[in-house]
């Protein structure tokens, strides 16, 4: 049998219902794990001692009852919520365990994890290398073995460009496809919860147990995700080709600005799916080089209002401890919508908006997912940008649209350049996650990527010095 | 476009944010060049297109007017600094200060 800790969701609840080990055995694995890794990645800022259920990680920015949820800042460093996200209560219910909770950017504010207000997460796969933003511990604890899958919210990228740096699948789940009831709100119109995990199987597995209706988040939908459906039963287990599905390439994301090595890997992949059968489709999505202008008026605006709640009396110290990039956000925002400005920027944005969502609906006239890369980069070096707001800005470019949009997509590791992992980035239709796992399974199973492990998640003995 | 230091000073104070001199001095550079990078948007022909707000696709969420649960007034105060005799205590809205 393989170790314990390098079994995906699915396969360790097979496992567990053959007896081939106990929750207190499993449990007991992950505990050791992060115990000896904990100092080296810095994934956790809290670490709960559990001995059943299946060990999930959970990004702070989601709130846990009684356990510390400081959403990666001082502001809040000693809140305890006293109750927990919905997502929680639904994990709970399907046997799961909060094994910890998992560093990230300040209020979900970065690309990289360096806006942490405690650590800075390192990237499993190079640990001079960040490991993405802002989900960084969860995508690095299911990079590391260090939780069987994990948790993160995604405002404008912080699922899917996180999994796409460490290697490992990430879904930003539909606009309103999961309750946010308990999730520290960064940007309403934008955020949602997702799952990061070791197959794109699993992602389906976490999705259908969050997805569904709550009375405590109005815009979510009433549509529960299901997995159980024979169409996706037929997905999971045998069907692997891919004939008949149509993919769009948008041109545009191709050329400018991305990196040689990282389009090499993507063309690659693309090829891929045409050898499953999918027939590929050149599209162009015209306005979404001012998805990332839009995204910067939108999101921050949204902020200043959201983090305006922070304001010592029911919780948390005073305004002058959130750390640099929610003060620039918050500057940034105030600024769009103050007297004078709102026209000529929150609304701009709005509108210019509109034209991005008529740009997607008019490619899935035409195709089934939307296919590219998720990242401009692989993971770059700890300190290249933190000085250059833009520059980090600019690491969300491709995956800015489809939040602006209301879309699901799916990162999937799909090879490596220079030594570190690419994600190929799958985009569907609003509530079509169904489609888009389709894609990602297929191409899972016709490859090896999502087998390879970083030297640090290596199986470890006592005494093994890592 | 670059902000003047008195509209940094302005912006700080309608979002309730201490700011240090040095602060005010960096975050008028930075959201200067933010703000030049989000003026391409000026080149986009937007009269007569809706603005998009919501994405969700929902209209009037209600739920039956039952009542429910809610947190007692012990875990509601659990995280505030200053609290007395069951409140939180905040600063004098009326007074000048």
């Amino acid at each position: 049998m393989a170790d314990i800790q390098s079994l995906t969701l699915t396969e360790t609840m097979q496992a567990l219902e053959r007896k081939e080990f106990s929750e207190g055995e499993l449990n007991l694995t992950y505990q050791k794990r992060i115990a000896k890794l904990n100092d080296k990645l810095n994934v956790y800022l809290d670490i709960q001692v559990t001995k059943t259920g299946i060990p999930a990680a959970i990004k702070d920015l989601i709130s846990t009852k009684g356990i510390r949820t400081s959403a990666g800042s001082k502001i809040i460093e000693n809140y305890k919520p006293p109750y927990n996200a919905t997502v929680i209560n639904k994990l709970i219910a399907n046997g799961v365990s909060l094994i910890g909770k998992t560093n990230q950017d300040e209020f979900a504010m970065g690309s990289s994890g360096e806006n942490s207000a405690y650590r800075v997460t390192k990237n499993p796969w190079d640990l001079t290398k960040v490991p993405g933003g802002s989900s960084s511990g969860s995508a690095a604890a299911v990079a590391a073995d260090m939780c069987v899958f994990s948790l993160g919210t995604d405002t404008g990228g912080s699922i899917r460009q996180p999994a796409s740096l460490c290697g490992v699948v990430g879904l930003k789940p539909s606009y309103g496809r999961v309750s946010r009831y308990g999730a520290i709100a960064m940007s309403s119109s934008l955020d949602q919860i997702g799952p990061i995990t070791k197959s794109v199987e699993d992602a389906a597995k976490v999705l259908e147990w969050i997805s569904g209706p709550d009375g405590y988040d109005s815009n979510c939908s009433n549509f529960k995700f299901q997995n159980n459906t024979p169409a996706a039963r037929t997905n999971f287990k045998f069907q692997i080709d891919l004939k008949g599905l149509k993919v769009g390439i948008p041109k545009e994301y191709f050329g400018k600005g991305i990196d040689p090595g990282v389009e090499q890997v993507i063309k690659k992949a693309i090829k891929k799916l045409e050898e499953l059968g999918a027939e590929i489709v050149e599209i162009s999505l015209p306005h979404s080089e001012y998805a990332l202008a839009v995204y910067y008026i939108i999101m921050p605006s949204e902020v200043s209002s959201n983090l305006a709640r922070f304001d010592g009396i029911r919780y948390g110290l005073t305004r002058d401890k959130f750390g640099s990039e929610p003060k620039r956000r918050i500057m940034l925002g105030t600024y769009a919508l103050s007297s004078g400005y709102y026209e000529a920027y929150f609304k701009k944005a709005a509108q210019v908006r509109t034209l991005i969502i008529q740009d997607f609906q008019k490619a899935f006239g035409k195709v089934d997912v939307i296919v590219g890369p998720v990242s401009p980069t692989v993971a770059w070096d700890l300190g290249k940008k933190t000085d250059d707001p833009l520059s980090m800005y600019l690491s969300d470019i491709y995956t800015v649209p489809a939040s602006l949009a209301g879309l699901c997509g799916l990162s999937v590791p799909c090879g490596f350049s220079e030594g570190l992992p690419v994600g190929l980035h799958i985009l569907g239709k609003q509530f079509d996650e169904a489609t888009v796992f389709k894609v990602g399974y297929a191409y899972e199973q016709a490859t090896q990527w999502h087998l390879k492990k970083p030297e640090i998640a290596r199986s470890l003995e006592e005494g093994d010095n890592v | 476009m670059q902000l003047t230091s008195d509209q940094v000073k302005k912006v700080a104070k309608l979002a309730n944010l201490p700011l240090s001199e040095d602060e005010e001095e960096k975050y008028a550079g930075q959201l200067s060049v933010v703000l030049e990078y989000i003026n391409q948007l000026n080149k986009v022909d937007t009269k007569g297109v809706e603005p998009t707000y919501n994405v969700s696709g929902n209209e009037n969420a209600l739920r039956s007017d039952e009542a429910e649960s809610c947190l007692t007034q012990a875990d509601a105060l659990l995280n505030g600094s200053n609290i007395t005799n069951g409140f939180f205590v905040t600063k004098g809205v009326f007074k000048e200060e």
